[in-house]
């Protein structure tokens, strides 16, 4: 049961994100106290059913580029700067141009990772597999929103120290 | 037959060179300075009207394709209001070059009387096409279109993103790159991309 929840918890977080995603990245004016809207109810967020509530004010995408950490290892970077505009199509992929294998240099961006070129079988392919093609799949901006619940989420490192100190 | 185009071109010749014989000096530089503005003022105001995003759009081919991508982009709506229309882009601004284009896109005429882009897979069938055309363009004249707003000079970095003020002072600065090697498809949706270099 509590992992049914802890699931539905990430899940609402994880919508909440992709729904805060499109923003206007280089205003820089500071986001209202945000407190009255921290609901897990995204849609109603606890008004009862005759009421409209306000809609909650837009988060801004964080474009600082500051690589942020992994909560764990295979976890896939968050994207660190906007991503407003950038086609990622059947004909052209704009997060390519610089984080390809050529691009990389040209632009100081980190390559993406040898797994992007495997196959399902492992095989190495020349370029980026067309199961790892489209890049929000699994690679997201982050919003300035508040988080909506807490979490008590440890990293290994975290673990093995408190393991230690045991 | 020659010789009677001959005798039809010395005779009006014969009149242009005559003097004239109902109307006053006066009346004639008068009316001649007069038809000449009106004549200049009706060409400059009819260029000028085929020089509006409402005259582009006035095509379903562009209404369709190109003016429905661009609104969702930053050149159509943004924060401070402040948009770029189709021939702030497409066409160059000083009168010259803009006769020049003007005259191009006579193909632009052609193009729409028969067809060419008539539907929307016409279009995609087209676009790789017409993209490398408006890429060449800028290429060969450094991103006129865009420095008419954006100046290289006046970029504040420090109002960018860093990683977008280093591209910038790295490439743009130099002037190894213009501004359409890596802004392709800013304003509307990109062909097969296949073999085009976009950085």
């Amino acid at each position: 049961m509590r992992a049914l929840l802890r699931i539905a918890v990430v899940l609402a977080l994880l919508s909440g994100a992709f729904v805060l995603s499109a923003q206007d990245p280089e205003s820089s004016a500071p986001a209202p106290a945000p407190t009255e809207y921290r609901s897990l109810d995204a849609l109603r967020r606890g008004a009862p059913l005759e009421v409209e509530p306000p809609a909650p004010p837009m988060a801004r995408v964080e474009n600082r580029d500051l690589r942020r950490q992994r909560g764990w290892p295979e976890q896939p970077p968050t994207i660190p700067h906007a991503i407003d505009g950038y086609q990622v199509t059947t004909h052209a992929n704009r997060c390519m141009v610089c984080h390809s294998r050529a691009g990389a240099e040209q632009f100081q961006a980190p390559m993406v990772s040898v797994t992007h070129f495997m196959d399902r079988d492992g095989q190495v392919l020349a370029q980026v597999s067309p199961r790892r093609y489209f890049c929000n799949q699994c690679h997201v901006v982050q919003t300035d929103a508040p988080a909506l619940v807490g979490n008590e989420f440890l990293d290994v490192d975290a673990v093995i120290s408190r393991q230690r100190e045991r | 037959m020659a010789g009677r185009l001959r005798q039809r071109v010395r005779s009006l010749w014969a009149t242009l060179r005559s003097p004239s014989v109902h109307f006053s000096l006066g009346f004639l530089t008068l009316g001649g300075f007069i038809a000449g503005i009106i004549f200049w003022g009706g060409f400059n105001t009819a260029l000028e009207a085929t020089n509006t995003e409402r005259f582009c759009v006035s095509c379903h081919e562009m209404y369709d394709n190109v003016f429905e991508e661009l609104k969702p982009t930053i050149h159509y709506t943004n924060r401070s209001g402040v948009r770029a229309t189709c021939p702030d882009c497409h066409v160059p601004h000083d009168w010259t070059d803009k006769i020049a284009r003007k005259m191009q896109a006579s193909k632009e005429v052609w193009g729409k009387i028969f067809g060419t882009i008539s539907t929307r897979e016409r279009f995609l069938d087209q676009r790789l096409r017409l993209a490398q055309h408006e890429w060449a363009r800028l290429k060969a004249n450094d991103s006129l279109e865009c420095r008419n707003c954006h100046n290289y000079d006046y970029m504040d970095f420090t109002r960018q993103s860093p990683r977008a003020g280093a591209i910038h002072e790295r490439w743009l600065g130099s002037g190894e790159r213009t501004c359409i090697d890596c802004h392709k498809g800013i304003a509307h949706g990109l062909p097969d991309m296949a073999g085009v270099p976009q950085g």
